[in-house]
């Protein structure tokens, strides 16, 4: 069970907490401007590292509010716990 | 081989092996084929590289001991009932290989064909596993739908009761399915392709992969540089890694898939039965373990644990579907990592780069197709070109669109 660190509320179990995935996958400015293989990429390819990774929760069970963090994928580690910046998603 | 399972918990002992099957080489400087990954899968694409291909020029390394990944940590279930014609082509070839495995390998599996039930809790369940039945005949896979009272027929232990929170509504049945002891399953393979002449290498982590004018050239690694021909990925949760060494962004999350095994019992479960609906899939092993497994973890990680919450859920899924289970003590858990696609069908075949192959993606389910993924995907290496059951799992199906959405049928949610 991760303790995930929300911004509003502090430490909470990760029950509380629906996963998001990678941070900062921007939708297309001009999306009549993509081809295929830029749509393949911002529909299913996603930055997988083994190490940190800067990632997005939601906290459902709570403020539900959106922030993100960076997350280390072997040790679980987790830290800078941040607010969803201007025009990120 | 099922003789022997029924006996009672306690009197069974499982076979012994002599032991080593393989001899520990130093990497040669230059090989023909490199296997990235002494899994199951890259010790069957090892094994008929050798025996169908005549390539025998082959190193098989992996990063850790044989079969000590995914391999130690799966559920052990195999099974071929899938919605797709692509999918059932592909696992029903594996099935048809591991009914002559033992055989083909002179090495007891401990292949027990006991079947494999798929509970349907809702009517929308009911739909989708009658529709899934109707599919699996139409491939000339075997299946049935089975009202409750025929799976309680099957499962005595089961509360098929209209009491609990998600009552049963009934079931897929596919009687040739079944599990296979895994440690057996890749000694077997390893012992063939080495007594064919591949090595096979421990202790051996690639660090990079040598690329020269588009084509790949060899391995870089812990114990030096391998010159390779041709180089074979197949090695299931670190893919994305992999990949990543040659630029080759690769749509694939890799995520810890946990499962526990019980102390022993006696004998109480015959078959092998999965809820995708309630989250639980659970078998018997030859010894009396209970071998539950669940769903994969949310967020992405190379940990090989997982979260207790998980293994809460799975739990009281069972206690609910099975009460005699409330007596029974968790001896171990652990988690595998499974690397996922989002059309939860794998990645097999070509790469970008010529000379490079990629077999990965498999998520939850890469058991039980070990050795059709090995014969599909040595032909592909040989050949230079996809096999056709290989055909459709090709890595540009996510920039055409052809994408085969096996999140039903692969029992797991994810």
């Amino acid at each position: 069970m991760l303790s995930i660190p929300c911004p509003w509320c502090g430490d909470r179990d990760e029950t509380e907490f629906r996963y998001g995935g990678e941070a900062e996958v921007a939708y297309p400015a001009d999306p009549d401007a993509v081809d295929d293989p830029a749509w393949r990429e911002y529909l299913f390819v996603r930055a997988n590292p083994k190490g940190w990774f800067k990632e997005r929760w939601v906290h459902t069970a709570g403020c539900r509010q959106w922030f993100t963090v960076h997350r280390h994928t072997v040790t679980y580690e987790i830290r800078d716990p941040q607010p969803i910046g201007e025009g990120a998603r | 081989m099922t003789s022997a399972w029924h006996e009672p918990a306690g009197s069974f002992e499982l076979p012994r092996h002599d032991v080593p099957h393989w001899r520990d080489v130093d990497p040669k400087r230059a090989y023909e084929v490199v296997i990235v990954g002494a899994g199951g899968h890259g010790l069957a694409t090892a094994y008929y590289l050798a025996k169908n291909h005549g390539i025998t020029d082959v190193a098989v390394v992996d990063k850790g001991w044989l079969a000590g990944g995914n391999m130690a940590r799966n559920t052990t279930i195999i099974r071929s009932n899938y919605l797709w014609d692509e999918s059932a082509a592909i696992y029903e070839h594996a099935l048809k290989l591991w009914e002559g495995l033992e055989e083909d390998l002179g090495y007891e599996l401990l292949f027990s064909q006991r079947g494999v039930l798929n509970l349907a809790h809702n009517l929308t369940d009911v739909r989708e596993a009658k529709r899934r039945v109707n599919a699996n005949q139409l491939n000339g896979v075997d299946a049935e739908w089975l009202e409750p009272e025929e799976v309680k027929k099957l499962v005595p232990i089961m509360d098929t009761s209209a009491d609990v929170r998600y009552p049963v509504h009934g079931a897929t049945f596919q009687p040739r399915a079944g599990i296979a002891k895994h440690d057996y399953v890749a000694w077997g393979f390893a012992r063939a392709a080495y007594e064919r002449g591949v090595q096979l290498i421990q202790n051996c982590e690639v660090t990079g992969i040598s690329v020269r004018g588009g084509r790949v050239t060899g391995v870089e690694t812990t114990r030096g540089k391998i010159a390779a021909k041709q180089v074979a990925l197949c090695a299931a949760g670190h893919t994305t890694v992999l990949g990543d060494m040659v630029g080759l962004r690769l749509p694939i999350q890799s995520h810890p898939l946990q499962a526990l095994v019980s102390e022993l019992l006696d004998q109480v479960l015959d078959t092998v039965v999965m809820s995708n609906t309630v989250h639980v899939y659970v078998s018997q092993a030859h010894k009396g373990e209970l071998v539950l497994g669940a769903g994969i973890d949310s967020y992405n990680g190379y940990g090989q644990r997982g979260s207790l919450h998980v293994i809460e859920e799975q739990l009281s899924a069972a206690l609910e579907l099975y009460p005699v289970f409330a007596r029974a003590h968790v001896l171990r858990t652990w988690a595998g990592i499974v690397d996922v696609c989002p059309d939860a069908s794998p990645i097999l075949g070509l790469t970008p780069v010529d000379g490079l192959y990629v077999n990965g993606g498999w998520g939850t389910g890469g058991f039980k197709v070990t050795p059709g993924a090995g014969w599909v995907y040595a032909d592909t290496i040989a050949n230079g070109r996809p096999h056709p059951l290989a055909e459709p799992y090709a890595l540009d199906r996510f920039r055409t669109g052809a994408l085969i959405d096996e999140h039903g049928a692969a029992a797991v949610a994810h």
